[in-house]
């Protein structure tokens, strides 16, 4: 036994010795603020701190080389001009159209068939997902080799059909495309993410349709579909966000052509930071580029009253 | 909570859009069809992956030919051997392991100590801080990639490895959110009795919380490590120096202009691969936990 007085609610008083009479209370908040300290110092500095640094660069003349000069608003009117970036915007949005939309329909397929009773499903699921798992660096070169017009495993295999495969990485049309085809392969992370929600739809809902004459496409229009509305609705915002900020796979594959076809706007943001060294107006991309990304969330945020379904709101 | 990926535990509600036929035949049929495409799908997509073990098995003369050997007629083990040979690859898997585990280390201190904060105690703006942290979550990297650039140079810190991993120690978001969502579902009883039993609050943390809270963590582990392996573009920002090279940098110096030695980058991208395809394996459900804990609740 302790010789220490002990109460949970108030503080520890020793027996004999002088000691800083602190409330339990105070002690709680000190604990806390000690726990959150890490956090909030990279908060405040990393994430706070270096928005406003941002914000404030956007408005300077900074190279690292020399002093940075004040521009004012020069530096957002070159971006107005700027139709390298304005290119990019265009073919991160081409992409993100594309990749998403088909990104979500495909697991969504997968995840309905793979919810079926079915043989060795576990086996099934598992083989859909393990590509979601390599990812970056690894995918673009595994892809960069796929894609090759002459000797690449897509041109081959169209080759088996008597297609004759575009060249892909090399041709203007073509390159976009590519990209979308290769975001394709990551499914199985989305697929796990509706199975889960697919598991989650109680079976009464179904029976009941069924008792009011409901087909088996109306039982999925008006069943399966606004159940999983929540869940749709997550994954395209994180596709979308995820979509805009395309940079490994065109820089390694294509170095953002040809002809620029494939310059994301992280890409370009990188190369006017890191090889031409103007943060002050790199950082005005990066600003245009983050207001895009809210722009198109709060779209897709304001559209979910119209076909989301909350279960949570009219049950409980 | 599922746990693995198969039919025991998923099977809870089949779904029941799939028409129902009167015959047993035409379901059977269905059934096949189905499995059919199943087995088409999935073998579609891990045709890259076995193109790509199949590729670094094969003589030079064999890469390019086409329609491509699948299985080599003698599969040259000796490539993995050769190309890892052929670049400082030790001291580049030395740096990612380095890199990654300090990461890990790193989130998982870092996280748990302000999920705790947030799940268990009670201080003055707590829910204000909470959103903040949610707020983080929708910040682009891009806007603060510069100055957080510019802030590491001025501290010395460009071309080392702590510019990689000095962040993690200093929270995730998302693993907080996760985290904290977590330690909420342990009961405050335990909590209770172990205070009762004298431990102070931080006490608590670390042998009530923490033990409890395996599955979780493993879920952050895993995920921050995932992440920091294949790390790709904070490593091509801040390593100039090749010696301080992860490997998902290295990997292409085997892209020269003017010679591709197909086979050897192949191998290596396989070599690098393999960790974190096992890790998948072995922890399969965590994944599988991680993805679910953090969509399904939308």
């Amino acid at each position: 036994m302790t010789s220490r007085s002990d109460s949970m609610f108030g503080s520890k008083r020793k027996v004999g010795a002088a000691r800083l009479h602190v409330s339990g209370k105070h002690r709680e908040w000190l604990l806390a603020y000690a726990c959150l300290s890490l956090w909030f110092i990279g908060f405040m500095i990393l994430q706070a701190g270096a928005m406003v640094y941002s914000f404030l660069l956007s408005f300077f003349h900074a190279d690292m080389l020399t002093p940075a000069r004040f521009i004012g608003l020069a530096n957002y009117q070159r971006m107005l001009g700027d139709s390298l970036f304005l290119k990019s915007l265009g073919v991160t949005s081409r992409y993100a159209l594309a990749a998403v939309p088909l990104g979500v329909t495909l697991s969504l397929l997968v995840a309905l068939m793979l919810n079926e009773k079915l043989p060795a499903q576990g086996v099934w699921r598992t083989l859909f997902y393990v590509p979601s798992v390599v990812s970056g660096i690894a995918v673009a070169i595994l892809w960069g080799w796929m894609f090759n017009p002459s000797v690449g495993l897509i041109n081959s295999g169209l080759a088996v059909f008597g297609i004759q495969g575009p060249r892909w990485l090399a041709s203007e049309q073509w390159a976009l495309p590519a990209f979308v085809i290769m975001s394709l392969w990551g499914v199985g992370g989305n697929m796990l993410l509706y199975l889960a929600g697919l598991q989650s739809i109680p079976t009464d809902l179904y029976e009941a349709a069924k008792i009011d004459g409901a087909t088996a496409a109306s039982r999925f229009w008006h069943v399966t579909l606004p159940m999983l509305s929540p869940t749709l609705f997550f994954t395209t915002v994180m596709g979308i966000i995820a979509a805009f900020q395309l940079f490994t796979e065109p820089y390694v594959m294509t170095g953002g052509g040809p002809n620029n076809a494939t310059l994301t706007a992280v890409l370009q943001i990188y190369r006017v930071s890191f090889e031409q060294f103007r943060f002050g107006y790199a950082s005005v991309l990066a600003w245009i580029l983050f207001a895009i990304i809210l722009l198109c969330t709060l779209l897709v945020f304001r559209s979910s009253a119209l076909w989301v379904y909350y279960e949570a709101e009219l049950r409980k | 909570m599922p746990r693995t990926l198969d039919a025991k535990h998923f099977q809870a509600h089949p779904s029941d859009w799939f028409p129902r036929y009167q015959h047993r035949a035409g379901r059977i049929l269905l059934r096949v069809l189905l499995l059919a495409l199943v087995a088409a799908g999935a073998f579609l997509f891990l045709l890259p992956l076995a193109w790509m073990v199949s590729t670094a098995g094969k003589a030079p003369s064999l890469t390019w030919k086409v329609p491509p050997v699948w299985i080599p007629p003698d599969y040259k083990w000796q490539n993995f051997v050769e190309s890892w040979n052929m670049l400082p690859f030790p001291r580049f898997y030395y740096n990612t392991i380095t890199i990654t585990l300090l990461s890990v280390a790193g989130v998982l201190v870092s996280s748990s100590l302000a999920a705790f904060a947030f799940a268990r105690l009670k201080f003055p703006g707590r829910d204000m801080l909470f959103l903040l942290v949610l707020a983080v979550l929708m910040l682009p990297g891009q806007i603060t990639m510069i100055p957080v650039y510019i802030l590491y140079t001025k501290l010395g810190l460009v071309n080392t490895h702590p510019s990689l991993y000095l962040q993690s120690w200093l929270g995730d978001a998302f693993s907080i959110f996760m985290l904290r969502q977590f330690f909420m579902t342990i009961p405050l009883d335990l909590d209770d009795a172990a205070r009762i039993d004298g431990a102070s609050r931080f006490g608590v943390f670390l042998r009530i919380i923490v033990p409890l809270s395996k599955p979780a963590l493993a879920v952050v582990a895993i995920f921050q490590f995932t992440f920091m392996w294949n790390n790709f573009f904070r490593p091509l920002i801040y390593i100039n120096d090749l010696r301080l090279f992860p490997v998902a940098l290295a990997l292409r110096l085997f892209q020269d202009e003017t010679r591709i030695d197909l086979q050897y980058m192949m191998a290596q991208t396989v070599v690098f691969v393999v960790p974190v395809l096992i890790l998948f394996f072995v922890a399969q459900r965590f994944f599988i936990q991680g993805i679910v804990i953090t969509g399904v609740k939308g």
